[in-house]
């Protein structure tokens, strides 16, 4: 299997579907066993394996415009998509990984030693850090996944595109004997994706044809946060609105919002 | 001679009564404690003693590290013009060179130790190791420099009289003196790379606009930049605490010839480093930060710290300005010059590392996020002020029982009128 067809999981949020609810974030929660504090004011020490930011447009009534940007892990496949993402290529003890086969960004919690190199490394802050103990309330101990181990204090832990659905959804195939075939769409869907009242997320192979995402990923309104660092995020947005996607990327004040992605694009 | 009857202190120098010895050592064990509490409540609670959070994973401590590493980098450097460039005349300091170098790495592995969220997890860091991790190659080299820090440092601890009057300590001493050089070239060797990759450290992040920079092969700029700015500026810490030493004691222990050679490379390496490092900047400020789009005054505007003051203090104040100075015979011989000097480009130093580490934790990469600014808790302070306090006490011990300075009785004569 070659690279450029290998299966590689993606996701395309469409934001001007997205209404911030927060549906996507509790169900990550929930899916994940992501431990919380007592106390959630201070963002900064939050883990959360997917965030809702809230964006504006900085302009003053009546021409106020706000956005809500769900951003998960982008599962960078680096420059080439040689899987030498920003966090991957930096960990010392080889606790994070990239995974050719899927695309996936994997964290190995028992191996991170917690130096928090991927975290300086990460343009995304996608990666989060238990400063503490988790603890779970009353009996909710009771309620954590079994498919999903719960994380101890000192490591990183971060979005897996709930690798264990995928595990589980390859174990039924092959039970099924279709392990040769690649798993259809409706196989592996994240807990997000799901949760997404506003049908604002797709998930699936980007490349592959049947998938709903390697259409999505091709619209005019599409981009990438922060396409210029050539991380390479496996992670797509949708808008129509110019100013949205300009938030995405830095630009300086000469240039116009689509003018990498358009150079970028002529130069491959 | 019996072992026993041996001294404690070497013969033929003065030093001060035991009890105004242990009065000094105590208050310094104070702050040490101070430290050793703050340490221990980060190993028992964990990581949320500090105020480092999920924006800030590398902070006060890492630039600890980073800075005391330089500084520490007057001992492979010396060692460098000593055994391998061959200045003799450096035999008169290296010996405090090697200590401060000891000192220096020995903190930098303890705060590591304290860094990491899972401590007795660190090994893992040599048994599951990432090639590709610029961190990685720091481990290796940092631990293996130390190993070869500790054996330059074991002769000198058997040249105690009283250690040396056992003979089998005394021929080890002399055995491993014997081949010094051999340990001071891998030294150097280790150095050259682990300053190196501390520097690359910063400069392979190509998600964070601030720190990357271009290079070549896998190595960026600023790998070069490091071990060059700590060959630099360690040398002017190893005079500083020369100096310092120099008036705890009263007395003069290393001959001015030497400080001045020692000052003289110092400046031109200052001198030549700085250079690099502008070009360094202005490469990264015209050509990589704007194709990432980033403009310069992004980086400095918008924030309640990080202004472009940070940016000419580092290079003209404390870089330019104490190259000049040292390079130019007028300005080393005058004795304030050269302090002022030293004590710049040891701050200069101490700056850059800040922002390699500091400022790319606190810039903003999105347009719509803020700058976040960072203030260290007290345990992060305590373990930050422990390695002094450590210095003062292994410093203090060293020069009260070794024969540390090898002129202190030539520039002394009868003991001298210090302590």
């Amino acid at each position: 299997m070659t690279q450029a067809n290998a299966t590689k999981y993606g996701m395309v949020i469409d934001l001007d579907k997205c209404t911030g609810c927060g549906a996507c974030m509790v169900a990550c929660y929930a899916e994940n066993n992501v431990p919380f504090k007592k106390d959630e004011s201070d963002k900064l020490d939050s883990i959360n394996w997917i965030r809702v930011f809230k964006v504006s447009n900085r302009k003053p009534w009546p021409d106020t415009e706000i956005c809500y940007l769900p951003m998960p892990c982008m599962h960078c496949g680096g420059i080439g998509d040689h899987g030498h993402s920003p966090c991957v290529s930096v960990c010392p003890a080889t606790a994070t990984d990239y995974d050719h086969g899927t695309g996936i960004v994997s964290q190995i919690y028992t191996r991170c030693f917690g130096c928090r190199y991927c975290m300086a490394a990460c343009p995304y802050h996608a990666r989060k850090f238990n400063w503490w103990d988790p603890v779970w309330p009353g009996d909710m101990e009771q309620y954590l996944s079994p498919n999903v181990s719960a994380r101890m204090r000192g490591v990183v832990e971060k979005c897996s595109f709930c690798f264990h659905r995928y595990q589980l959804a390859k174990d039924r195939a092959y039970h099924e004997g279709r392990h040769q075939e690649p798993l259809g769409e409706n196989e592996y869907q994240t807990a997000c994706v799901e949760a997404c009242p506003a049908g604002a997320m797709t998930f699936g192979d980007l490349n592959n044809p049947k998938h709903a995402v390697y259409n999505l990923k091709k619209s005019p309104h599409a981009f990438r946060l922060l396409e210029r660092l050539q991380t390479n995020p496996k992670v797509y947005y949708i808008s129509s609105r110019e100013w949205v996607r300009r938030s995405g990327d830095n630009y300086l004040a000469h240039e116009e919002a689509g003018s990498i992605k358009r150079a970028t694009a002529n130069h491959h | 001679m019996k072992a026993t009857a041996a001294p404690l202190i070497p013969p033929g120098v003065k030093r001060c009564p035991t009890w105004q010895f242990a009065l000094w050592i105590g208050l310094a064990a104070a702050v040490l404690a101070w430290g050793v509490y703050a340490i221990i409540l980060v190993w028992w609670k964990g990581l949320n003693q500090t105020n480092m959070n999920d924006a800030y994973g590398f902070a006060l401590w890492i630039w600890a590290d980073l800075a005391v590493i330089a500084l520490g980098g007057g001992a492979f450097f010396t060692g460098f013009l000593t055994y391998i460039i061959g200045k003799d005349k450096l035999k008169a300091i290296i010996n405090f060179a090697v200590i401060i170098g000891f000192i220096c790495y020995s903190s930098a592995l303890l705060i590591l130790a304290i860094d990491i969220g899972q401590p007795l997890r660190g090994w893992f860091i040599f048994w599951h190791a990432n090639v590709h991790s610029m961190l990685t190659e720091v481990a290796f080299c940092l631990s293996v420099y130390f190993a070869v820090l500790t054996i330059e440092f074991i002769p000198l601890i058997l040249e105690n009289p009283k250690l040396k009057a056992k003979p089998f300590l005394h021929h080890l001493s002399h055995n491993m003196h014997e081949i010094m050089a051999v340990f001071a070239a891998t030294g150097v060797f280790l150095s050259f790379f682990h300053q190196g990759s501390l520097g690359g450290v910063a400069g392979v992040l190509f998600g964070r606009p601030f720190a990357f920079r271009e290079g070549i092969f896998i190595w960026p700029w600023t790998f070069f930049l490091f071990t060059w700015s700590a060959a630099a500026c360690g040398p002017c810490f190893t005079i500083l605490v020369t100096w310092l030493t120099e008036k705890i004691t009263r007395k003069k222990l290393v001959k001015q010839d030497v400080i001045q050679l020692l000052a003289k490379i110092s400046g031109w390496m200052l001198l030549t480093y700085i250079i690099a490092k502008t070009s360094d900047t202005l490469y990264w400020a015209m050509v990589t930060a704007p194709s990432k789009g980033f403009a310069l005054m992004d980086f400095y505007s918008n924030n309640p710290l990080y202004g472009i003051w940070i940016l000419i203090a580092e290079i003209v104040v404390c870089g330019y300005l104490p190259a000049l100075i040292l390079v130019s015979k007028r300005g080393r011989e005058n004795a304030s010059l050269l302090m002022l000097a030293v004590v710049l480009a040891v701050i200069g130093i101490s700056i850059n590392r800040w922002v390699m580490v500091l400022q790319v934790m606190a810039a903003p990469l999105f347009p719509f996020k803020e700058w976040v600014m960072y203030a260290p808790s007290w345990q992060e302070v305590a373990t930050t002020i422990l390695p002094i306090a450590y210095g003062i006490i292994i410093i203090s011990l060293a020069y009260r029982y070794l024969p540390v300075f090898p002129h202190e009785k030539e520039l002394n004569p009868a003991g001298g009128s210090g302590r």
